[in-house]
């Protein structure tokens, strides 16, 4: 059990980003077309998080992973049903706001405040998880907010692997430029890491996985508290998706040298 | 090829199965099992305290019902409706359309003749006669846009008081509500593959049959289903009581009636294939005819710039037929904030094998009745679907030991009126009273109890009285249009005491063998020499204009799959479309199953061999019904069986 972790992984919820999404700009400022009627998934770049988190609990026998979600309940409970049969975690919902606009301190407060009321979490063995962006809520800084307001002062982003060593410290591989990581020893929790994709595949959906982790999630959505975010005086002037930048084609049997032949004229014309 | 071959329970094998055990579990989410967990959830949360729902398998818990959907989401791979919404309002009496995302109260229902504008449908000498009349007689008539409106609206279509919906959004709705009760877990994403039996000896005897659960489909398997990397074998889920809800092609139904066969005189032979686009339509008030910026407000009524009503509010319903071939059925539903529902209906009597969807869909919303609003529109969302279109005559063995069966898959679509949600919301609620009845008795979920609770219910209700009304109603289909509008209308204007009779032939059979060969030969070479897809080649072979794309409402189709919602296929699934003997695929000319595929996953190659594709698959089920050489002159000779994935869309 020496290297036993909690494990508190930060997680949205976002609409499935296979759907038409249109911003729009409301009465209560920007948000996305129909946005309650676009079925929701877990961001996917906390979503790998989530994984990894699960991955190292795994490992590390006596370790623990809980899931810390703001949105909307009857969405959240939703977005569970799938997320629920991958891997095993407790859920800490929040019944807040749905909408990709909020102020990121408001939410790293909402944040924080849950994960210092879970009951039997040891913060000195803390590894605070989170999407190094998100799919849809581009702020990237929710995570960082909640580390520093949780009082964590080692912060990794762009994480694609992270070592367990006996002695209690962890090596990290944060992405850099060039396509390579940097390597940082850290002498031990708490910490925050913000991961990139990782190295794992998304796990298969396992019905006794499901079956586990709804024995606590049910009750914790019915308890769940909610959750006002203040706006802070943001006001955003615009908001428009991200520009396409090449058209997606699907061809098939194509030879290993027409592939490379392509690549190298697409590098080319970049 | 007997029912017993086609028995897709697979012999004893040596894998180490996970199983668990539940007190209810349930295949499928959709309307049927919408009704079902609602009403269920209601009962137990009026009375938690009653021991009736008490779990077997977990003393002191709440019952464990547990629903598994393929589809990813429960809004996703279904379709638009519209409604009379009765056995919905009675579940929700105070029901607010405005609640439900794309819901519009039925205001305005109109039926239309369409007329040929460009000559290229397939009319008969009698039909051409009638068009030229009709024509001739325009001015008088109202003719106006190639269409003729029908002065009068046969009271079986009427939908008044019922409602326009998203069945993905309803869904969605029905979804939320259901796990917040507490009671239930729906869990999407998850195949099932197929129900466990009993063992039987190898006697077959449907009254001494059991359902012992459902077996979930494997995972981190190759195409062929085999083991693979990370093999994850499909766990058994075993209940006292199985529900079956997956619709008309869903596995475990198919699994059922391959293995307890149907009912004497019973068959499943009528299909139609319903494909259908989400458009959004244009802002533009310059155009006349276009839409005023009122009408965004939810439930507005939309003027055009003159300031008079369009005809295009929420709530308006239109039916079509005669374009663009006169066995194609269309329809127009109007949701809020500018959003229509537009489709087609393709059914299996309409012979000629060269049949396809995606294409006439594409030129009957260019039909200049519809285009008149549509144009400048944006496709948002497009999807397709099989109608199990057998009504009564197909139903299955409603209920058996541990079983029960709902929805459309046990033959509640009502295709007199053209009804099928609000009959398989009924039948799910019926259910549900039934087991609560013998839950309260403490009465095991045995064939009897099942039929003296559930059936009698359902026989005695409404949707019995109008699935007998309409069982004929469609016989005249088989000789042709007219004789069939002649047959609806008889059986339509004298609840079905007057109908023509008629020899339906297996859905194999209702294909035309020969009778386009040389389009379907046309066809295959256009296909196969620019690479299109077979349905638009053969379209263009048979004299329709090209579609002149315009990049947002009229797109090809690949852009279709790929707008709205996008295709998935998750890996480590088996592939769910087989061939049951490639041999027979080879010999075949007709290759309907490949112009009927609703998402190009099934395709010719220059040998003769036809591939699938599962990523791009919709999981329609057209290919079941639309394949001319069965091994056995009523079955196909493909098999499809539970896949997860499909479209995501959530408009439909």
């Amino acid at each position: 059990m020496a290297n036993a972790v909690h494990i508190v992984v930060c997680a949205g919820i976002v609409p499935d980003p296979l759907q038409t999404l249109e911003p729009i700009t409301g009465p209560n400022g920007p948000g996305l077309k129909n946005e309650m009627v676009l079925p929701a998934v877990l961001d996917p770049w906390a979503a790998s998080a989530l994984y990894e988190a699960a991955s190292l609990a795994a490992k590390n026998p006596g370790s623990k992973v809980w899931l810390v979600s703001l949105g909307p309940k009857a969405k959240l409970q939703q977005v569970m049903m799938t997320v629920a049969q991958k891997v095993h975690f407790d859920l800490v919902p929040i019944d807040g706001p749905i909408g990709g606009f909020p102020d990121a301190h408001s939410t790293a407060a909402a944040l924080a405040g849950a994960i210092n009321a879970i009951p039997g979490l040891d913060k000195a063995k803390l590894l605070l998880f989170g999407g190094w962006e998100s799919a849809t809520r581009g702020a990237g800084v929710t995570l960082q907010l909640t580390g520093e307001l949780l009082s964590i002062t080692d912060q990794f982003q762009g994480v694609d692997q992270i070592d367990l060593r006996d002695d209690g410290s962890f090596e990290v591989l944060e992405r850099v430029e060039g396509g390579k990581h940097q390597v940082s020893v850290c002498a031990g929790t708490p910490a925050v890491l913000g991961w990139a994709t990782g190295n794992l595949a998304e796990p298969r959906n396992n019905p006794q996985v499901g079956m586990v982790n709804m024995r606590t999630i049910m009750p914790a959505l019915q308890k769940a508290k909610p959750a006002t975010l203040a706006a802070n005086g943001l006001r955003y002037v615009s908001v428009g998706l991200p520009k396409q930048q090449r058209t997606t084609r699907v061809v098939k049997d194509l030879t290993p040298d027409q592939i490379a032949a392509e690549l190298v004229e697409w590098i080319g014309a970049e | 090829m007997s029912a017993d071959a086609l028995n897709t329970e697979t012999p004893a094998e040596p894998i180490d199965r996970p199983s668990m055990e539940v007190d209810i579990a349930c295949a499928g989410f959709g309307p049927a099992m919408g009704g079902f967990l609602t009403t269920l959830t209601r009962a137990w949360s009026a009375h938690p305290e009653d021991p009736a729902f008490e779990s077997k398998v977990a003393p002191g818990m709440p019952l464990q019902v547990l629903c598994y959907e393929r589809a990813d989401d429960l809004a996703a791979g279904v379709s638009g409706v519209v409604t009379r919404a009765q056995s919905i309002r009675a579940s929700f009496p105070d029901l607010n359309p405005a609640e439900i995302p794309m819901a519009a109260e039925v205001k305005q229902e109109r039926v239309l003749y369409l007329l040929d504008p460009i000559g290229a449908s397939r009319r008969s000498l009698t039909l051409r006669v009638a068009d030229a009349a009709l024509r001739t007689a325009g001015p008088l008539l109202g003719l106006l846009d190639h269409a003729f409106e029908l002065p009068w609206t046969p009271a079986f279509l009427h939908k008044h008081g019922g409602l326009v919906m998203s069945i993905g959004q309803f869904n969605q709705w029905v979804g939320s509500q259901v796990l917040a009760g507490g009671l239930v877990q729906i869990w999407p994403g998850t195949p099932v593959s197929a129900p466990i039996f009993s063992e039987t000896n190898g006697k077959h005897d449907p009254a001494a049959e059991a359902v012992l659960g459902l077996r979930l489909a494997d995972q981190g398997v190759d195409r062929s289903g085999a083991p693979a990397d990370g093999f994850m074998a499909g766990m058994d889920v075993r209940a006292q009581l199985t529900i079956v809800g997956d619709g008309p092609v869903g596995a475990v139904g198919q699994a059922l009636d391959a293995r307890l066969g149907l009912p004497p005189g019973h068959a499943r032979r009528e299909w139609a294939l319903g494909m259908k686009m989400v458009i959004e339509l244009p802002e533009d008030i310059s155009n006349p005819d276009a839409l005023n910026k009122d009408a965004l407000a939810k439930d507005a009524v939309i003027r055009n710039a003159s300031g008079n009503p369009s005809p295009l509010q929420p709530g308006t319903v239109w039916h079509t037929f005669g374009y663009p071939e006169p066995e194609i059925f269309g329809f127009l539903y109007v949701h809020p904030d500018r959003l229509v529902s537009v489709g087609i209906f393709v059914p299996s009597w309409m012979g000629d094998p060269s049949r396809t969807a995606y294409r006439y869909l594409q030129h009957y919303i260019q039909h200049p009745a519809l285009w008149r609003y549509l144009k400048d529109g944006t496709l948002r969302s497009w999807g397709a679907k099989s109608l199990e279109e057998s009504g009564k005559r197909g139903e299955p063995f409603l209920a058996g030991n541990g079983f029960a069966r709902i929805g459309e898959g046990s033959g509640s679509t009502n295709m007199l009126t053209g009804s099928g949600v609000d009959e398989a919301w009924a039948t799910g609620t019926q259910l549900a009273e039934a087991v609560v009845e013998l839950l309260r008795a403490g009465k095991p979920f045995d064939r009897k109890n099942l039929a003296d609770t559930y059936e009698a219910r359902r026989r005695a209700s409404w949707v019995e009285r109008g699935a007998l009304e309409a069982q004929n109603a469609r016989n005249g289909f088989h000789g042709g249009i007219v004789k069939g509008m002649i047959g609806m209308a008889l059986a339509g204007l004298t609840g079905g005491r007057l109908s023509l009779g008629a020899h339906i032939p297996p859905a194999p059979k209702q294909i035309h063998l020969e009778s386009s060969r040389l389009k379907i030969k046309n066809g295959t070479v256009l296909a196969l020499a620019d690479g299109r897809p077979l349905h638009d080649a053969l379209l263009t072979a048979c004299g329709w204009p090209e579609i002149p794309f315009d990049g947002r409402l009229l797109v090809s189709h690949q852009d279709a799959l790929l707008m709205g919602g996008k295709v998935q296929a998750m890996p480590g699934f088996a592939d769910h479309v087989v061939f049951r003997d490639i041999q027979l695929c080879i010999s075949c000319t007709e290759m309907t199953c490949v112009a009927m595929c609703s998402g190009q996953a099934l395709t010719q190659g220059a040998d003769g061999m036809i591939s699938f594709e599962r990523e791009k698959c919709v999981h329609c089920g057209a290919c079941l019904w639309n394949c001319a050489l069965s091994p056995d002159g009523e079955h196909s000779n493909i098999e499809f069986s539970a896949g997860a994935g499909g479209l995501h869309s959530a408009e439909n």
